[in-house]
């Protein structure tokens, strides 16, 4: 539970900031801090378990089909790193504080941070992996929303963007990575993922995982060559920087060679791959921090050469070297954080971050001097600070490298000369910044920030010193644990102690040390020869070509696809539905079945010869119009008495009523657009669309055969025996299916109709009418007497009909919708025999009230079951009896159903209402009017 | 029986495709009610053919010799959403006139 809430805290919190910071920065900053701290006190409380070598497990089912579960698991490993997510994200969340200005959104920034914190607590405490790529793709979004926090600025959107763009390939490929790694291993689990270091190694699948996982690491760590995206999120502000880009984010790589390491690191591929990346990015990336005169862009790639030397550590897949990687990884995270601070401090103070534009500080900022000082001297690897430390046992581990026995001189030579521009490159952030004769003027006069500033940068530094001399009473417990979860095994010795005697690296350091300020003290031929012999091949040119040639060939296909169109979008949809349903056609064959077939006999051959004919004098008579209104509604009576052929009584009747409904409703139609099509479009599309439709066509009736002629299994069995008493209480099933068992659908249904109804509404009253000329010629021709005479009695009669039905529906055929239809169409036919003023003079009510009391009355029904702790819509199992009316259970449905007839009745009347009283607007278009009467709910 | 059903599914579907490809808005619609008539039969179908069936449960009927109820249910609910969508199209497809000055389907009379 202590640990599910540590990493729930941050995201809990996460808008807590955002909600304050209306009270102010203090405010903002208190409400990220809070959690962070209780977090961290959480965190510690789980301690001296984990110390011990305790392994806190504890895990939840999540989605077991998918073998995603909730679990967590706090090891040494993953307490180190929640250990420097939170401890660094409190000093992280003080410096904010007095580095945001006024006009920064501070409540924004401090949420971000939250949301930031939990997902990578997530990714370091996850016991799941599937669960933890989850999280990993979370730290990469937010990530982007830090990068790119000064939105207002061109290069902090750019190198979000390419933050998020190479990060987020990189958790896409590790997370294809991880479901090939669970399927060899069989589960998802870390526990047994780690258990499992030999079947992976001595898999087929092992080279394409690894790379898989390693592109992941790589990217996110910023590797060589996906490194570029660092230095170009410097445009971050510098909190961000020193949280993400030194302490947290881009260690998550790190952690993940670290985590996976005893269940990857045996194969020899693991070494190449890991070691050969890690050990080039260590060195090339050292080279170019010396010239960056950025101070930011030199702590970047100063901070990428570090990773390399962690990521290279980790590939020499030795017990010893794991410790000092592990050891690194601490160490590093504390000096580089302090010395991203300190960037930031002398940004904030003197307005520049220019190497060359500084200098001399040392007379106004002697504080921020004498951190920068120990910070760059433990990044260098002096004695008696903590870098130097892991940097000597990193020069030992080169010196033993397994696989190397043939070329043992190259990797410790590489690594010297890396250690030698780091030294370097920490002489000239020291030397250039606070003693060297400025060669420009900085925009304000530099003076030290306030404590609270400092604060922050001064606990790191002095983490880093307390290390550097005194490794065995600090660092050595958490390293021990941290690394006792990476081995999986024995721990190597290895000693912490600042004097191993005169040994091999002792001279690699000393090297290191006086090459670097031998390096410095040339720096000026160097950067002159740097000027003249500078690759042009940058990883960022390659990266903005390729996303240049990707967006081309987007816009380019979208051009070919979308031609605007209609016509031809159709004709690729149905080309891909035929294209998706032969293919299990080409797969399987057809056979049809060998069910016994049904008797036929002549009545039904001569329907279906009528049924030919009509479907085929609709495509023939298409150009005339109202023709092939008459042809499409023959087809449809057909089709009813089709139903009734087929036993489906509440069929026939629906199709029946909707039938007059849609024919009136495209007799309408034709007021307004014309009553006859030309003729038009080449033979050549005409013969793809009889192609494509003939095709389609038989595709539905080969399938519908292929089914008919094969024995039924069907779950309908449940709803026939239920049908009646005690659990659906009625026998008419369609209609127990529709109001009861299924009624959920058919709320929605309704739903769906109303729907349909408002949007017409809308949609013609925005409509201009006068724009078309002619429409608005309506026929003078009297109403035909027989009509109106026989219309108006009628009327009261197939109300009645209407109800009849609707009542009976639960036991006969009928129901809520066939009632509202048949309803409808006795109130429209008054408009149509005696006109819409007469029948609107008549007939006072509002149509789209009455849909929507029926979708009330509907609700209100279904809702009832909430009073007996049921759920929605559950109608026939309320028991009691109410006097004079009966069992409940039948007046709750009827009140359903009656709501759905209400609804129909309401909706219908509402769309060809709308319709017909198109014609009527003879007044000139006006805007005015048109906004009042635009207004759909106005009775 | 069975072979009448499916080859009435493959005409209409074929003349609603067919009319659906058309360039013009209302033989567009004209088209979608063919091809709703035909995937309505097509659904119905999917629960066997069964003429004399009773649809209606009455004492001394065995279980198995009714017609499957479900299809119907869905077909049902079909037949309403075809009609909503039906007439949202209609309006559509005058709207679209309205705006337009024309009925083609794509908006604007095409130059032959």
């Amino acid at each position: 539970m202590t640990v599910l809430l540590i990493v729930l805290l941050p995201f809990i919190g996460v808008l807590l900031p955002v909600v304050v910071q209306r009270y102010g920065r203090l405010a903002a900053t208190l409400a990220a801090g809070v959690p962070t701290l209780v977090a961290f006190a959480l965190l510690m409380s789980l301690a001296p378990s984990v110390l011990a070598g305790e392994v806190l497990v504890q895990s939840t089912s999540w989605v077991p089909a998918l073998g995603l579960s909730v679990g967590l698991r706090v090891d040494g490993l993953g307490f180190l790193f929640a250990l420097l997510i939170l401890g660094i994200g409190l000093l992280v969340i003080q410096y904010a504080y007095y580095y945001l200005s006024e006009e920064d959104p501070a409540g924004r920034f401090f949420s971000y941070l939250l949301l930031f914190m939990g997902a990578m607590l997530g990714v370091v405490l996850s016991e799941n992996v599937l669960l933890m790529a989850l999280f990993w793709e979370v730290t990469s979004l937010s990530s982007f929303l830090l990068i790119g926090y000064w939105s207002q600025k061109r290069a902090a959107r750019q190198g979000a963007r390419m933050a998020l763009t190479i990060t987020g390939l990189g958790g896409l490929s590790l997370f294809a990575g991880l479901v090939i790694l669970g399927n060899i291993v069989g589960s998802y689990e870390l526990t047994e993922i780690l258990a499992s270091g030999d079947q992976i190694v001595a898999h087929d699948w092992y080279l394409p995982m690894l790379i898989l996982v390693l592109v992941g690491a790589f990217t996110k760590s910023a590797q060589f060559p996906f490194h570029f995206w660092l230095p170009n999120a410097m445009t971050a502000p510098t909190p961000v920087s020193a949280y993400l880009h030194s302490a947290t984010m881009v260690k998550a790589g790190v952690f993940l060679l670290a985590r996976l390491h005893p269940a990857l690191s045996g194969g020899d591929a693991w070494f190449y791959l890991v070691g050969g990346v890690g050990i080039t990015t260590m060195c090339f990336a050292a080279y170019v921090a010396f010239y960056r005169h950025d101070l930011k862009g030199l702590l970047a790639y100063s901070t990428i050469s570090h990773l390399g030397m962690i990521t290279a550590l980790f590939g020499f897949g030795t017990a010893g070297a794991a410790v000092v990687g592990v050891f690194h990884i601490m160490n590093h995270a504390a000096f580089k954080a302090s010395l991203f601070m300190s960037a930031g401090i002398i940004d904030h103070e003197t307005g520049s971050r220019d190497i060359r534009v500084l200098g001399n500080l040392r007379r106004v900022m002697p504080y921020t001097m004498v951190l920068v000082f120990l910070g760059a001297a433990a990044m260098a690897g002096i004695p008696l600070l903590n870098g130097f430390l892991s940097k000597e046992l990193f020069l030992k581990e080169t010196l033993t490298v397994p696989l190397m026995a043939g070329t043992p001189w190259l990797i410790p030579v590489v690594a010297t000369a890396g250690a030698v521009f780091s030294m370097a490159y920490s002489v000239r952030l020291v030397h250039g910044v606070f003693f060297e004769e400025a060669q420009g003027k900085t925009p304000k006069e530099g003076h030290d920030p306030s404590v609270g500033m400092l604060l922050p940068v001064a606990i790191l530094v002095a983490i880093c010193v307390a290390v550097g001399v005194a490794p065995q009473w600090t660092a050595a417990p958490l390293l021990a644990a941290g690394a006792q979860s990476v081995i999986g095994g024995e721990l190597p010795s290895y000693s912490l102690s600042l004097w191993h005697g005169f040994t091999m690296e002792l001279l690699m350091s000393a090297i290191a040390i006086v090459g670097g300020v031998v390096v410095y003290t040339q720096r000026a031929r160097l950067y002159a020869f740097a000027e003249r012999v500078w690759p042009g091949l940058t990883g960022k040119a390659v990266f903005e070509k390729t996303i240049e040639l990707v967006v081309g060939a987007a816009a380019r296909l979208t051009a070919l696809l979308e031609t605007g169109s209609l016509q031809r979008y159709l004709a690729l949809l149905f080309a891909m539905a035929l294209a998706a349903g032969a293919l299990p056609f080409m797969q399987y064959g057809f056979v049809s079945g060998s069910q016994e077939l049904a008797p036929t006999n002549p009545v039904a051959i001569a329907v279906w010869a009528l049924l030919i004919v009509a479907a085929l004098a609709t495509v023939f008579t298409h150009r005339h119009r109202i023709s092939a209104i008459i042809c499409l509604s023959v087809v449809g009576l057909l089709i009813s008495i089709v139903f009734v052929y087929l036993s489906a009584p509440d069929l026939a009747l629906t199709q029946l009523s909707v039938e007059v409904v849609t024919v009136l409703l495209l007799l309408l139609a034709l007021f307004v657009l014309p009553k006859v099509s030309p003729v038009e479009g080449s033979p050549l599309r005409k013969t793809r669309d009889i192609g494509l439709a003939a095709l389609g066509g038989l595709g539905m009736g080969a399938i519908s055969w292929a089914v008919m002629t094969r024995p039924q299994d069907s779950i309908s069995q449940f709803y026939l025996e239920n049908a009646t008493y005690p659990v659906g209480g009625g026998t008419n099933v369609v209609n127990v299916i529709l109001v009861d068992f299924r009624g959920f659908d058919t709320f929605g249904e309704v739903a769906v109709l109303i729907l349909a109804a408002f949007g017409i509404c809308t949609m013609l009253r925005y409509a201009n009418h006068t724009f078309v000329e002619g429409v608005l010629d309506t026929a003078d021709d009297r109403y035909p007497v027989v009509l109106v005479s026989a219309s108006r009695p009628l009327l009261a009669l197939i109300l009645l009909m209407a109800i009849f039905i609707f009542l009976r529906g639960h036991y006969l055929p009928g129901g809520g919708f066939i009632g509202g239809l048949v309803a409808s169409v006795a109130l429209i036919m008054q408009y149509l025999a005696s006109g819409i003023d007469w029948a609107n003079e008549r007939m006072r009510l509002n149509f789209r009230s009455v849909a929507v009391v029926g979708m009330l009355i509907a609700m209100v029904a279904g809702s009832v079951a909430f009073l007996m702790d049921l759920p929605f819509l559950t109608m026939t199992l309320l028991g009691f009896t109410i006097p004079l009316v009966g069992e409940s259970d039948f007046v709750m449905t009827l009140l359903f159903d009656l709501g759905i007839f209400l609804a129909v009745v309401g909706s219908t009347m509402t769309i060809l209402s709308e319709l017909s009283h198109m014609q009527e607007d003879k007044e000139p278009y006006d805007r005015e009017t048109r906004a009042e009467e635009a207004d759909p709910w106005k009775p | 029986m069975e072979a009448l059903i499916a080859s009435a599914i493959a005409v209409l579907g074929s003349c609603g495709i067919y009319l659906v490809l058309r360039e013009r808005t209302f033989t567009v619609i004209l088209g979608l009610a063919l091809l709703a008539i035909s995937v309505n039969l097509f659904l119905l179908s999917m629960g066997r053919v069964a003429p004399g069936h009773a649809p209606v449960i009455e004492e001394g009927i065995e279980l198995v010799s009714y017609v499957d109820p479900l299809p119907q249910a869905v077909v049902l609910t079909a037949i309403v959403i075809g009609f909503a969508m039906m007439a949202f199209v209609v309006v559509l497809s005058i709207s679209a006139h309205f705006v337009t000055g024309t009925d083609h389907l794509d908006g604007e009379e095409q130059s032959p």
